[in-house]
């Protein structure tokens, strides 16, 4: 709750917050965000942003979460390059009505889906991926022809900046605005109703933005995260495979955000027998990769660094730290850390961890990992790295979650193609490429029909004979509902 | 205590049903659609005797209405069922070279359907349809306000379909409110807007999805370039003809220039004379008001004094039957009651603007409907008219009929809902669109691991810009210069 100071502050925001919504309501309702030309303009300008101002963008991204440049590009400047680039060229066929079949009995009639922008949405990004979080989420939303407020997370706090000082320059800025604070302003912003929200975060907070939505009926897609396991078959691994997935496995978890990822892998599930050589690959793999502690970003604030020390300070499970554990207080940072077993009622096994730190857990067989995996909650992704089809088979038939990835990991990010979103605990709502856009349409269903062949057997009054002949129509029968019709079949 | 345990127990029995895999073969979807087929070819004397008795709903709409759509969606469900379980190939693109990737649909698990009382046959087992073509197990809550319907469909189910997997749990709001407290993979409801915030206020608590279908106040625009008597005939047939006014989708009212509005007025009562005579309310074909609660509300939105002088048409009411004739309005106030609610009824206000383009504005004033109709033959005011006004669905020159088209998304938008259903939206709604992608173990593109060098990076810029030259060098594991 605020203090006093505070609250002044928050009925101010209130205030500016509601000129806020009422400016973007009216860009909206004007109608220029509908148009092709104004789509493809705020998305060039988005690009232009993305180009000229991309040292500054690494900056915000370096001092928020220490992160490299050349992570910053793979994981955000590049991705949202490719997919504003992505969206330019598919605008045209997004935007196109869908003709779809009519029935004869309806003749003259012709039926569209036609996707028309939903209004006004709210987009809350999350502190780990500010950039790309915010942006692609932007990306389809103005492809779609609505007017945006974004509200980055205040707990990355330069690249909440960044995104308030450019975004007005570089696009249309009384239609997409940047609204930044803390959680108050979020609340506040709730207040009001939206035509769709996007939020991406904790479970907790989510709940609570979906209670408020409710108020409203106002649509929600929810991106959260989960326990995303890696299961680990080493069973006719070459020793080439083994460094391919250990580089990858490594890619999966450290290198994205030093593990503070929705789709990171969480765990790792290997048979008893293939840990030692797991955890040999893992760890010299390790060293050549994080030489300097420059390349991997640090933990994202003295909250969250707590919250990762105490996972490990735990009687129960410190004895099982193999590797790494070492941690920067001042700095916010945190070795790579692997663990063999940790108990598995420990908060490091029944929380999302979002860290740099690696429980690996052995089971007997491999085909274990499926029931272990089952008794959890649907996590964001599921990766699995084996060569045995029937291994893969089952892991999709019997497992859920938002996606699986076989012999890699946090990859399928970066596909269009594919719909990136949760399930069950996971969030619901899917976006990135076309879903994006689909995510902020609403697919308004259009039926024309003329004047001509009034069938009058639709109108009361009714009897038996009119029934009977809609029975033969119903059921598409033609044939019978002409005889019936000229009175030669009863 | 009794709701929340009948609603606990239910839930349970779904999920370890559900997690036996029982509802996942084709097989087995197919056996209970065509249960489901049977039940409604079978038991049509019987659905229409309980829907005659909630409703005084004549034979004809309930066939037309509630049974032949009930039929034709498990037809549809059936002969596309297998098309729908395909997973579908998309293109990986070059990123991740060389992978496959594919979106494969799974069942979201246990769902929760809440029908409606208007079409207490058709709104219950259309959802159960998609639900179960998507695998999932379902409990379904028909409306305790068509209480002769919701007991045939406890009695009847059971005895046409798997009801391990597919169970009906009567009752009200107690009993929902007892299964909207369980935690559901997916929530369908039905109804009002009240209620679905409310709905949506539960589904909150669990992170559960929802779709809901609410209704609103679908207006009627009505151009002076129709062809008239036809265009009086649709809009009294998706008026009167659909369960006396109290469909989701019915007209609510009209808008017309005051210049054609005695031409339109003329038609509808020469038409509604046509379609139940002189006395109206002893006609057969005209359905009854559901209960006298919903009676007593109509009749104080005709008798509110600043609309009551504005009875055109009919307004007689019998409260023993609770029947309420077909009545028109001309120009009630917009800030009456009338005009600020759904009316779900058999009161048709008629408003009148100078030049037709001015309905617009006033639709838009007002909170986006389930669906919004034009008549006319003008092709500009048409698109006009599609670009202008959302709603759910916009149709021209006839009212409701897009409902039977298995192909369109049937859903609203704003006020009016959120989520579709009808054919494939059916089976949408209640699946999981999983995305898997195969990678190779080869292609390893150790660009994109640390050390970070600038040659790195070069080659990472150029294969997310598509650079056919980075790409192949990412692809031979090149790592350019430091």
């Amino acid at each position: 709750m605020s203090t006093g100071a505070m609250a002044g502050a928050g009925a101010e925001a209130g205030g500016e917050l509601g000129e806020t919504v009422r400016e973007l309501r009216e860009a909206y309702g004007g109608g220029r965000t509908r148009s092709l030309a104004w789509r493809q303009a705020q998305l060039r300008g988005l690009l232009r942003l993305l180009k000229e101002k991309e040292a500054e963008a690494f900056q915000a991204l370096h001092k928020d979460l220490g992160k490299h440049h050349a992570e910053a590009y793979r994981d955000e400047v590049g991705v949202l390059i490719k997919s504003a680039n992505g969206a330019l060229q598919q605008l045209g066929k997004w935007m196109a009505p869908d003709r779809v079949w009519v029935p004869l009995i309806a003749w003259p009639a012709t039926a569209q889906v036609v996707p028309e922008p939903v209004g006004v949405v709210l987009i809350f990004s999350c502190w780990n991926f500010p950039l790309g979080l915010s942006l692609e989420p932007l990306i389809g939303a103005i492809a779609a022809g609505n007017a945006v407020a974004l509200k980055p997370s205040e707990l990355s706090p330069c690249t909440a900046r960044f995104l308030a000082d450019n975004i007005g320059n570089y696009m249309d800025a009384s239609a997409v605005k940047v609204v930044n604070g803390g959680p108050e302003v979020g609340e506040q912003l709730m207040e009001h109703r939206w035509d769709k929200v996007l939020f991406t975060g904790s479970p907790r907070i989510a709940r609570s933005v979906m209670a408020a939505a409710a108020r409203h009926l106002t649509p929600v897609a929810l991106e959260l995260g989960g326990k995303c396991p890696c299961i680990f078959d080493a069973a006719a691994a070459s020793a080439r495979d083994l460094q391919v997935s250990a580089n990858r496995i490594i890619a999966g978890k450290w290198s994205p955000c030093a593990g503070q990822a929705c789709i990171a892998i969480d765990y790792v599930l290997v048979e008893e027998r293939f840990a030692p050589v797991l955890i040999k690959v893992l760890k010299s793999t390790l060293k050549r990769f994080f030489q300097d502690a420059d390349h991997m970003a640090r933990i994202v604030n003295q909250r969250h660094f707590e919250r990762l020390s105490s996972l490990l300070k735990d009687r129960a499970v410190a004895p099982s730290i193999l590797h790494g554990g070492s941690m920067d207080a001042k700095n916010l940072y945190i070795e790579p850390t692997i663990l063999l077993n940790p108990p598995l009622d420990s908060a490091i096994m029944t929380e999302e961890i979002f860290g740099p730190l690696l429980p690996i857990i052995t089971v007997k067989k491999i085909e274990d990992s499926i029931a272990f995996v089952k008794a959890m909650p649907k996590p964001l992704a599921i990766y699995a790295f084996t060569r045995d089809a029937a291994l893969r088979r089952r892991v999709v038939e019997e497992t859920s979650s938002g996606s699986v990835t076989f012999n890699d990991a946090v990859v399928q990010y970066a596909i269009d193609g594919l719909p990136f979103g949760g399930v069950g605990q996971s969030g619901f709502g899917q976006y990135h490429g076309r879903h994006s856009f689909e995510m902020f349409s609403h697919k308004k269903a259009v039926m024309k029909r003329g004047y001509l062949l009034e069938l009058t057997l639709r109108y009361p009054p009714w009897d038996e004979s009119k029934v009977t002949l809609m029975r033969y129509l119903y059921r598409f029968n033609y044939f019978a509902f002409v005889l019936a019709f000229l009175g030669l079949r009863r | 205590m009794e709701a929340v345990a009948v609603a606990a127990e239910a839930r349970e029995l779904l999920r370890a049903s559900f997690a036996s895999g029982r509802t996942r073969p084709a097989a087995w979807r197919a056996a209970q659609l065509r249960g489901l087929l049977r039940m409604a070819a079978e038991m049509e004397a019987e659905i229409c005797a309980a829907l005659r008795a909630d409703l005084a709903k004549p034979h004809t709409e309930s066939y037309v209405h509630e049974i032949s759509l009930v039929t034709s969606s498990c037809k549809f469900a059936l002969k596309n069922l297998k098309k729908w379980m395909q997973p579908k190939k998309v293109p990986a693109g070059v990123l991740t070279f060389p992978s496959t990737a594919r979106v494969t649909p799974e069942p979201l698990g246990i769902v929760l359907v809440v029908s409606a009382w208007n079409y207490p046959f058709l709104l219950a087992v259309d959802p159960v349809i998609g639900a179960i073509a998507a695998g999932n197990a379902v409990v379904l809550k028909p409306s305790e306000i068509a209480p002769a319907t919701s007991s045939l469909l406890a009695d009847l189910l059971p005895r046409y379909v798997d009801s391990s997997c597919i169970k009906v749990v009567e009752g009200g709001i107690a009993e929902t409110t007892a299964l909207l407290e369980q935690k559901w993979d997916k929530i369908f409801y039905t109804g009002n807007s009240k209620v679905g915030r409310i709905v949506m206020s539960f589904a909150a608590k669990h992170l559960t999805p929802v779709v809901l279908e609410l209704g609103g106040k679908c207006p009627v625009v009505v151009d002076s370039n129709v062809d008239l008597h036809v265009a009086a005939k649709r809009i009294a047939a998706g008026k009167w003809g659909c369960n006396s006014g109290q469909a989701c989708i019915s007209p609510d009212y009209v808008i017309t220039t005051k210049s054609f509005a005695p031409k339109l007025l003329d038609s509808l009562k020469k038409v509604l004379d046509e379609f139940y005579g002189k006395d109206p309310l002893r006609s057969e074909d005209l359905s009854r008001i559901v209960n006298s609660n919903h009676f007593n509300r109509l009749k104080a939105l005709m008798d509110e004094e600043m609309v009551s002088d504005k009875i055109v048409f009919g307004g007689q009411s019998d409260e023993q039957q609770l029947k309420i004739a077909p009545t028109l309005f001309l120009d009630a106030p917009l800030d009456s009651a009338i005009m600020k609610e759904e009316i779900f009824g058999p009161l048709l206000p008629i408003i009148t603007v100078d030049k037709i383009h001015e309905s617009f504005a006033l639709i838009n004033s007002m909170t986006k409907p389930l669906a919004a109709y034009l008549f006319s033959k003008d092709s500009k005011l048409k698109r006009q008219f599609e670009r202008n006004v959302s709603a759910g669905g916009v149709i021209f020159n006839d009212t409701g009929i897009h409902l039977t088209n298995q192909n369109l998304p049937f859903g609203g938008v704003g006020e009016s809902g959120m989520g579709a259903y009808h054919g494939t939206f059916s089976f949408d709604a209640f699946t999981h669109r999983k995305a898997v992608l195969d990678r190779s173990f080869l292609g390893e593109a150790k660009a994109r691991y640390p050390p970070y060098t600038r040659g790195k990076l070069k080659i990472l810029k150029g294969v997310l810009k598509g650079n056919p030259l980075a790409m192949v060098q990412a692809a031979l594991g090149c790592t350019g210069w430091a």
